[in-house]
């Protein structure tokens, strides 16, 4: 097993408790985590990936328990084993493209993938040296998706990646990322309250607020 | 790609905010370096002129002028004194030597300084080429002057009435150069030496211009047959009537000397006295409250850029909190953030230093450039002092303290919640 979540749960200041399904993952697979606005679909990717400690429950990924690492181990497990893919692209604009996907490779201790390879295989290799602010909204998005892939992370996380895009380009993304996530034997999970997504990952589970 | 290079990127992304900081903090460092740099050259030249003279003798006036035109040169006399007085003086039994200084004319606003070969001895000077004067209107120039001028040894000159650029020329009788002295980096590479009877003869020579015709064609039959015998080279030179000189270098024969001569002189003579030391430690003082002003004008510009830094990062930082929030998504540690942003103060104040000090360089330079012949036109705008590292440590130090807050603030980004607020 890859990737397993059990019994997570979290309590905001003055909120409920919110609680998680458990969920199991293999090499290559992926997960659909669906809820509406405000069910707490991020707070859970942010557990996942260790950005968020829980209250109770635990996240193993490739047998390490993320709660057992500290704040340090954890950004640096996180910068070398967990890809994440944002809504919006937020790329640093005061750096090139492919200093982007560089400075993200610098955080990590694994070898990972050839910049230049990456930004080819996502038909961006015209777009290396550019700069941020020429991108397209498209094209930021899959460096977005490059920067998440270049250490060869063993987890992928996606967050309403899909949100403000079309059938077309939903569907070309979602395909990108299954793709990448089986190249590099990752396991995926997309976090969106966009429907349209499971008629490509029939692997799902859905997160309500309390 | 790494963190200082980020920190690199991040600075030159905002040029205009990048580029205003470190033109004040260079400000500030740039007239903090120019007052190291003038206060350090202005007492080592001070001193160095100065040394081996204990008191100097001239008529009345202020004592200060009196120091500051016949042992640096800068200012003018206070007058003449009369020369059988002085040599009076020079047989005290405290006065262990002296020497006569007759001043009056330039060349091209360089000081011809009519004395005698002691002058040359007090600052160990000898000729790089040619030779000493030995008669009147020989002249040797100091190794600034003859660079300056472009005269060699075998040309002639014209001087001129006055000791600043502008007045007439003597034109009755040019000096020739017989020699040039080697740099020694004190008042005599800015002066033309030459006997005192050169000074005298040239003053005879213009006041006969203003008698009447028939009485200057015999005066100057006289003259002429002074023009070939040998000047005075040491004490003072022979005269067949009552002579002036400008002023008279004394060394005290023993520390007494220094209590009982200036007193004596001042009491009982129609001259005055002045000592180097004490008139150039008064001066200071006074300079002192000018330099405190600049150094706190440049203190308060210091502090001026130090909170634009400050400014300017946390702005920055306002700007950039989803920057910090994905940086640390994709494995940056807190500290990395801290140091990001703390480099990026380090950075700009480094920077701002160094063209700070360069700045400081080129106004002295450009100083040096507008002075020919006075004392800031000896100064060196290149020389670097230690001092100036200790300039680079408070830029470093008000660039330190700039960004403590602002990478503290990236250190403790609340990064779930930031990325949360997309």
């Amino acid at each position: 097993m890859l990737l397993s979540s059990k019994n997570l749960s979290v309590t905001h200041p003055g909120q409920k408790k919110l609680g998680f399904p458990d969920f199991e993952l293999e090499k290559g697979e992926s997960l659909l985590v669906l809820g509406n606005s405000g069910s707490g679909k991020t707070t859970l990717l942010n557990l996942i990936s260790g950005l968020l400690k829980p209250h109770t429950g635990s996240v193993l990924l490739d047998g390490v328990d993320l709660n057992a690492l500290s704040l340090q181990e954890m950004d640096h497990f996180r910068g070398s084993e967990i890809g994440i893919v944002f809504q919006k692209p937020h790329l640093i604009a005061a750096i090139s493209v492919k200093e982007n996907l560089q400075i993200a490779k610098s955080f990590s201790r694994k070898e990972g993938q050839n910049v230049d390879s990456l930004l080819a295989a996502l038909g961006l290799e015209s777009k290396t040296n550019s700069s941020i602010n020429t991108l397209s909204e498209g094209e930021a998005q899959r460096v977005s998706i490059a920067r998440a892939l270049v250490n060869s992370p063993k987890l992928i996380l996606a967050d309403e990646t899909t949100s403000s895009l079309d059938d077309e380009n939903t569907s070309r993304v979602i395909q990108l990322l299954k793709n990448q996530a089986e190249n590099i034997g990752a396991a995926l999970i997309i976090v969106t309250h966009d429907q349209r997504v499971k008629a490509h990952i029939s692997n799902f589970i859905e997160v309500k607020s309390a | 790609m790494n963190l200082i290079k980020l920190s690199w990127k991040y600075l030159t992304f905002r040029p205009l905010s990048t580029g205003l900081n470190i033109l004040l903090l260079a400000l500030g460092l740039a007239i903090m370096t120019v007052l190291i740099l003038i206060q350090d050259q202005f007492e080592k030249k001070v001193t160095t002129d100065a040394k081996g003279i204990d008191l100097v003798v001239g008529a009345k006036g202020s004592p200060l002028q009196l120091i500051l035109s016949s042992v640096y040169h800068v200012d003018f006399p206070t007058g003449n004194i009369p020369m059988e007085e002085a040599q009076k003086l020079a047989k005290n039994r405290l006065v262990k030597g002296v020497v006569p200084l007759a001043l009056g004319d330039n060349f091209k606003g360089f000081r011809i300084v009519g004395t005698n070969y002691d002058y040359l001895k007090i600052y160990e000077s000898l000729p790089k080429s040619g030779s000493l004067w030995e008669y009147p209107f020989d002249v040797v120039l100091g190794a600034e002057v003859a660079l300056q001028t472009g005269l060699v040894v075998g040309d002639s000159f014209t001087g001129s009435h006055g000791i600043s650029v502008g007045s007439h020329d003597h034109d009755q009788h040019d000096y020739k150069v017989v020699g040039i002295l080697e740099q020694k980096g004190n008042v005599l590479d800015r002066l033309v030496l030459t006997s005192i009877e050169s000074v005298w003869l040239t003053h005879d020579e213009s006041e006969q211009e203003t008698d009447s015709l028939s009485n200057a064609s015999s005066l100057i039959s006289v003259n002429h047959e002074k023009f070939h015998q040998k000047v005075a080279q040491t004490g003072f030179p022979v005269s067949d009537q009552p002579r002036e000189i400008t002023s008279l270098l004394i060394q005290y024969r023993n520390p007494m000397a220094a209590i009982q001569l200036p007193r004596m002189i001042n009491s009982r003579t129609t001259m005055q006295a002045a000592s180097p030391s004490y008139e150039m430690a008064r001066l200071f003082e006074l300079l002192g409250v000018g330099v405190s002003l600049l150094q706190g004008l440049a203190i308060v510009l210091l502090g001026i850029s130090g909170i634009g830094i400050f400014i300017a990062l946390y702005n920055s930082l306002k700007e950039r909190k989803y920057d910090l929030a994905i940086l640390r998504a994709i494995g940056a540690s807190r500290f990395q953030l801290f140091f990001l942003v703390f480099l990026e103060g380090i950075m700009l104040t480094f920077i701002g230093a160094l063209i700070g000090i360069l700045l400081g360089h080129i106004f002295l330079q450009i100083l040096v450039n507008q002075n020919d012949s006075g004392v800031v036109a000896a100064f060196e705008s290149w020389v670097f002092l230690k001092e100036e590292l200790w300039l680079v440590i408070y830029a470093l130090s008000v660039g330190l303290l700039a960004s403590m807050i602002p990478a503290f603030s990236a250190y403790k980004t609340d990064i779930s919640k930031q990325l949360t607020r997309g």
